[in-house]
């Protein structure tokens, strides 16, 4: 308790860390000199990522950009292909529908996934017994390798033999073709991504544990029930994290492929055709680098649009404790 | 009861009427039944993989499914070391991922430390571009890559898959520490440069402390990705004493060797220490600001 009271005053008086030092010597520019300290902390805290980024991952991604104005199968020689590239992207009808088929995912399977973490988490968060148990088997299918994952989802949706058709005959409710039906295709993956949560679940953990149990008290101190306390303390008390899992699982759910590359190829009649699938199959199975690398961009524009969006809207419902 | 802290059976005081009680121990029944249905669901894939990595080939891909072996064929592990260097690539794929996982936790904490915690010209600008490196698809960047490293003369060595770490590539995890550094009260930092800490010891002493469930979750999130990294692997690594375990497994998926069983067999070796290190570092999500007694507040 007594370090509450040293530190609000503290935050009330002192906008940057005071340092000792400076409060003993008597200078002209005090402030200027903190500020500049403490930017060179910044700079030397962050160095680690800024010299990797300058010399492993600047590198390559200017490379892939330049590949966009050049034409090359892998193997021969790279050939200056100026625009062509580019004016191929306007006329490519697949494009567009691969990123409408991206976009449908992200919508559908973003919020899908982080409301069913966030109560997997709040369930894991509780005092029941074997809870180390009942973690691990939540985190089960985040370690198993994709392509047993995917085996076992072959089965579940398969149309004669399958897990859900079984259920569904059971109560007397026709059979579905699932992920080889044109219409059940992309709804089909989105539930099948719900089940690779784990690392979602662990960081809602790790957040819960953030928020302090005296908050709690207070609230129920004040009346509050169940709903209230998690809609006015855990919620906003979490946000940050809540922010993070949204910018990742978007990032991330636009650059959806394995599960489509494993057990669609793109079918039926494209309506898994996702696009870092279809620019995986322009690059490295028609061997067009060049536009492979255009579509790639084109990727990062949508996925950069959406983030800068998110960011902005952050602002408004996003509650940092810490934030300087 | 809270939302973020369910308590069954905790008793409250409150729980004096018995109808109160009844529906206290109704909530637990359910909490339980849920759990045990939804945890059932996601264990199918292992479950799946330990039966069949104990079957016989024929019972493999029998319909409907076989889900306990008969007879149980526990030769086939002897038969998967028989098969590959199994504890060899274990060794490798250990190695590596021990290395990078210590890589990571260490810069994602300090980065983000940086960027959660001081201010400097450019900040915001710079961890957009953080951002921005996880937005292209990695298949654009990776022939790139292939190239830079061949030059530099790190190809067919361990380099390429674990000094990244060191240079904080995975932006995924810098950015949840600093997440999570936001969700910890500045009053905290404030008290310890009363007490003529610099950012070093801000940074060590109090934020690291208590972020343990976010670097136990990063530490984790590394262990996986690097125990079951396959690109990488597969563009680097090219002598049969190089290999990791996922590189090496893939080989046995044999198109014309249809010995599944022996292939999840030989899984296990992939999959048991992952499970392990889970298992273990779960425990530590309950340790950290809400533990620690200091609000803040």
């Amino acid at each position: 308790m007594s370090q509450s009271i040293i530190g609000s005053s503290a935050g009330a008086s002192a906008v940057a860390g005071p340092a000792p030092v400076a409060a003993q010597i008597p200078r002209r520019r005090g402030m200027t000199s903190l500020a500049r300290r403490e930017a060179i902390d910044g700079y030397l805290f962050i160095a680690p990522w800024l010299i990797g980024f300058v010399l492993l991952t600047a590198g390559p991604m200017i490379a892939s950009f330049v590949l966009i104005f050049v034409d090359w199968d892998l193997l021969g020689d790279p050939k200056w292909g100026g625009l062509t590239n580019l004016q191929r992207l306007t006329t490519d009808r697949l494009v567009g529908l691969s990123l409408y088929n991206t976009a449908y995912y992200t919508l559908f399977s973003v919020p899908l996934r982080l409301g069913l973490a966030l109560a997997i988490a709040i369930l894991l968060n509780a005092h029941v017994r074997g809870l180390a148990f009942w973690r691990t088997a939540f985190y089960l299918p985040a370690v198993v390798p994709a392509v047993a994952n995917i085996i076992l989802w072959v089965w579940m949706f398969s149309p004669t033999m399958g897990l859900f058709n079984m259920v569904l005959s059971t109560f007397g409710l026709p059979r579905l073709n699932w992920v080889w039906d044109p219409y059940l295709s992309k709804p089909s993956l989105i539930l099948m991504s719900t089940w690779t949560i784990g690392n979602v679940v662990v960081i809602f953990l790790a957040g819960l544990q953030s928020v302090p149990r005296s908050l709690y008290e207070a609230a129920q101190i004040d009346g509050g029930g169940g709903w209230a306390q998690f809609r006015h303390v855990t919620l906003p008390m979490i946000s940050p994290v809540v922010l993070f899992n949204l910018v990742m699982g978007i990032i991330f759910s636009f650059q959806v492929f394995t599960n489509a590359f494993l057990m669609t190829q793109g079918g039926p009649a494209n309506t898994t055709l996702f696009t870092v699938l279809y620019l995986y199959q322009v690059a490295f199975e028609q061997f067009k680098v060049g536009y492979g690398s255009a579509i790639a961009w084109v990727l990062f524009l949508v996925i950069l649009i959406f983030t800068l969006i998110q960011w902005k809207l952050a602002d408004f419902w996003v509650y940092y404790e810490g934030k300087r | 009861m809270t939302a973020g802290q369910l308590s069954v059976g905790a008793s409250s005081g409150r729980a004096s009427s018995p109808g109160v009680a009844a529906r206290k121990l109704g909530r637990a029944v359910l909490m339980y039944a849920v759990l045990v249905l939804l945890s059932l669901i996601f264990t199918l894939p292992l479950l799946w993989m330990v039966t069949t990595s104990l079957k016989e080939q024929g019972q493999v891909f029998q319909v409907p499914p076989v889900w306990i072996p008969d007879p149980w064929r526990w030769d086939n592990y002897p038969e998967a070391v028989r098969r590959a260097p199994l504890w060899l690539w274990l060794y490798n794929t250990a190695t590596i991922t021990v290395l990078a996982t210590i890589g990571n936790v260490i810069t994602a904490s300090m980065v983000g430390f940086g960027f959660a915690r001081l201010r400097f010209p450019g900040r915001d600008v710079l961890f957009i571009l953080l951002l921005c490196t996880m937005m292209l698809p990695p298949v654009v960047t990776l022939v790139p890559k292939f190239i830079m490293f061949r030059t530099i003369g790190w190809n067919d060595t361990f380099y390429p898959l674990i000094v990244p770490a060191f240079l904080g590539t995975s932006a995924f995890n810098i950015f949840l520490v600093r997440q999570y550094y936001l969700t910890i009260p500045l009053d905290l930092d404030e008290a310890a440069r009363i007490d003529g800490a610099n950012n070093w010891q801000v940074w060590l002493r109090v934020l690291v402390p208590l972020s343990m469930p976010v670097l136990v979750a990063v530490a984790i999130f590394s262990f996986v990705q690097h125990w079951n990294e396959f690109l990488d692997a597969l563009v680097f690594l090219h002598s049969e004493q190089m290999k990791t375990l996922s590189l090496g497994l893939r080989a046995f998926i044999n198109p014309n060797d249809a010995s599944w069983h022996i292939t999840m067999a030989a899984s296990m070796w992939l999959i048991v220490p992952m499970i392990v290190i889970f298992f273990i570092g779960q425990r530590h999500f309950i340790q950290g600001a809400a533990m620690s007694g200091i609000t803040g507040r």
